[in-house]
């Protein structure tokens, strides 16, 4: 039986207590009226916004325009932008003239620079910034809370495959994936709570849910039979609880296994785990549109799902080996070798490229057609993010592909433990990407909210997860592959 | 000095594994092993150094990545930078992404086909080469295990009788 080290337990409580401060600095520096974000923006960048291009600044003004919400870039304000950037400056006002009448008006006013006007706009441009502002900590709390919930699915998911797959290298392992499959129910508690909190209108995280912005926008009325609050909190709901009760019955199934007579446990455990990966594969894709795509409610992406999927599922494998390295250098998985480490290694390595794959998948469709109404997407990001974007392909790509290509290094710990840092704060960077330009636009910072939600969750998942470890012995008895994951060696 | 080689035939590979660990052990050089079919542990019972074509592989991957990148970089960028429908053909930073599907395919291509001729000549495996084979069964359901004969030739043949062989036989080799 594993024992929580108490140094370990005080560690996660440190990082629990100084999340929340960071999360609760996060929430009370936020800005609560337009003046403190004119004072903000009068500090730190409002002179750049007169100095940069024209192209941003016209994509700037009619954002605050359109409606006063960011979301109003996906859809025509983009599409002005873009053609602004390819045409001169000239062309940016008969551009957005031809799209929207309030368009034409306030571009008429940009140019004329009659003052009552142009003081409005930039009453509607700090409303704008507010919003980002005021949405920032909720953004930041949710990266980080979806981040380690979706951590513990892909290793759920890890773990019903393997189940599936008879595999018999892996059952040493099942008791450390069952461990930090612990974190799926508190995790996705925490994570309904903040939906709710969204359908509440507590926040502007999902601009649908906005009755204001609907309002005016005719796209995501046309999207209300499916992106409608009650109908989101019940599939949410029914997805959450579907993934918990597999989880809770393939543990209690695996416990039963040790001390019966025959294999029913097994095999019942067997069927519970493809009837699961059926409905998982399912409901994984619906949730990754309703909880990331809809972020963005004009934009959308056939292999999103997958891609989300690839994300959490390395991140999943990773925390695996970190788990398994961790608890075999306290030396209690006796049965775990160099081997094992290697195939989980070969597991990173791989759902890496398959990543990378279906990233670059995305990424190139919409670039090559570059339609207006797909590619604005990639535009924000890569304007406002180029830094995370790219980066996290280097990250998540790059040098996993170079540092675990090696077989002998594949065995070494440290390595293992080095390319698994590396892949974990890529895909955190990931979801960073895939929510924070929605939320916050070109606001973003990671900082403390950021790193206090994120210090938050991990010392919340050290807790869960280790706590779990001690409830039951760390090798499955009676499994009736476990003599032969015993003896693996590749 | 004669050249001889003893020819020690087994008929089962768990035998032909405790044959090469004994002959190990006593320190007589296994010249050659052949065996119908891959024998898992054998390379390594028999001290063979790990083979290096993983290597190889890897940088005839870098050669095709680099082929491919300077063939659309001259074709594209640099030679006749076209604009085809609106791509941009400025630098080749900019329309990379159009260029990478090339790239995978031929870093893929080089690497296994170099890496497959690569093992062709190291293995000296060609069309129309002479089999090496030195008893067709062993292309069949036996294993055969080559020894170079040094010393007493009768000691030998009992040890290699003791380790499980069906058959010993001496050879002159030329």
């Amino acid at each position: 039986m594993y024992t929580f080290s108490s140094k370990l337990k005080t560690f996660a409580f440190v990082m629990m207590a100084l999340g929340l401060v960071g999360i609760a600095f996060g929430f009370l520096t936020a800005p609560k009226t337009i003046e403190d974000v004119e004072k903000i923006l009068a500090d730190s960048h409002h002179g750049g916004h007169h100095t940069e291009a024209v192209a941003h600044e016209s994509h700037e003004e009619h954002a605050a325009v359109a409606t006063h919400h960011e979301e109003a870039k996906t859809e025509t304000v983009v599409a002005d932008s873009l053609k602004a950037e390819n045409d001169t400056v000239a062309a940016a006002a008969p551009v957005a003239a031809d799209h929207h009448d309030n368009h034409k008006a306030e571009a008429a006013h940009g140019h004329d620079h009659a003052g009552a006007d142009a003081h409005a706009e930039h009453q509607e441009h700090l409303e704008h910034v507010l919003h980002q502002l005021q949405n920032k900590p909720w953004a930041a709390l949710y990266v980080a809370c979806i981040f380690f919930m979706l951590i513990s699915v892909g290793v759920l998911a890890f773990y019903a495959i393997q189940w599936a797959a008879q595999a018999g290298w892996s059952p040493v392992l099942f008791r450390v994936m069952e461990g930090i499959t612990s974190y799926l129910l508190p995790g996705s508690i925490i994570f309904f709570i903040l939906l709710v909190a969204s359908g509440m209108h507590l926040n502007h995280l999902f601009v649908w849910m906005d009755p204001e912005v609907v309002k005016h926008d005719e796209l995501i009325q046309g999207k209300q039979g499916f992106l409608n609050v009650p109908f989101f909190l019940i599939r949410a709901a029914i997805f959450l609880a579907g993934w918990n009760l597999y989880r809770y019955f393939s543990r209690k199934n695996s416990i039963a296994q040790d001390n019966a007579n025959d294999d029913s446990f097994y095999k019942k455990n067997f069927k519970l785990a493809a009837g699961f990966l059926v409905f998982f594969i399912v409901t994984e894709s619906i949730a990754s549109w309703d909880w990331i795509m809809s972020v963005d409610p004009h934009w959308y992406s056939t292999l999103f799902g997958w891609y989300v999927f690839a994300s959490f599922f390395v991140s999943g494998i990773t925390t695996i080996a970190f788990v398994t390295l961790y608890l075999k250098s306290k030396g209690y998985l006796e049965h775990v070798n160099t081997s094992h480490i290697h195939d989980l290694a070969k597991f990173m390595f791989g759902i890496s490229v398959f990543w990378t794959y279906l990233w670059f998948s995305q990424f190139m469709l919409m670039w090559y057609s570059n339609i207006p109404e797909e590619v604005t997407y990639f535009i924000t990001r890569i304007e406002n993010y180029k830094l995370p974007f790219f980066g996290m392909l280097a990250l998540n790509f790059v040098f996993p592909i170079l540092i675990l290509i090696n077989t002998d290094f594949k065995r070494l710990s440290w390595v293992v433990v080095m390319a698994g840092l590396l892949i974990l704060t890529g895909h955190y960077i990931d979801f960073f990407n895939m929510i924070m330009p929605a939320t916050v636009g070109d606001q973003w910072f990671i900082g403390v909210s950021e790193i206090g939600s994120l210090m938050f969750f991990f010392g919340l998942f050290i807790v869960v997860v280790f706590t779990a470890l001690t409830k039951a012995p760390l090798l499955a008895k009676r499994n009736p592959l476990i003599e032969e994951s015993k003896h693996f060696h590749y | 000095m004669s050249n001889k080689v003893i020819h020690a035939i087994y008929n089962d590979d768990d035998i032909l594994m405790d044959a090469v660990k004994a002959t190990r052990a006593a320190h007589h050089h296994i010249e050659e092993v052949y065996t119908p079919f891959p024998v898992h542990g054998l390379d390594k019972a028999m001290g063979l150094a790990p083979t290096r074509i993983a290597i190889a592989s890897f940088l005839y991957g870098l050669v095709g990545l680099s082929v491919a990148a300077s063939l659309m970089n001259y074709v594209m960028i640099v030679d006749w930078p076209q604009d085809i429908g609106g791509k941009p053909s400025f630098s080749f930073i900019d329309n990379m992404p159009a260029f990478v599907p090339i790239m995978f395919e031929l870093t893929v291509f080089f690497a296994a086909h170099l890496m497959v001729i690569t093992f062709y000549l190291r293995s000296r495996l060609w069309p129309f080469k002479a089999a090496e084979n030195p008893d067709v069964r062993t292309t069949d359901d036996h294993f055969l295990m080559e020894v170079a004969l040094h010393g007493n030739e009768d000691d030998l043949i009992s040890f290699f009788k003791n380790t499980g062989a069906v058959e010993v036989k001496v050879i002159d080799k030329h």
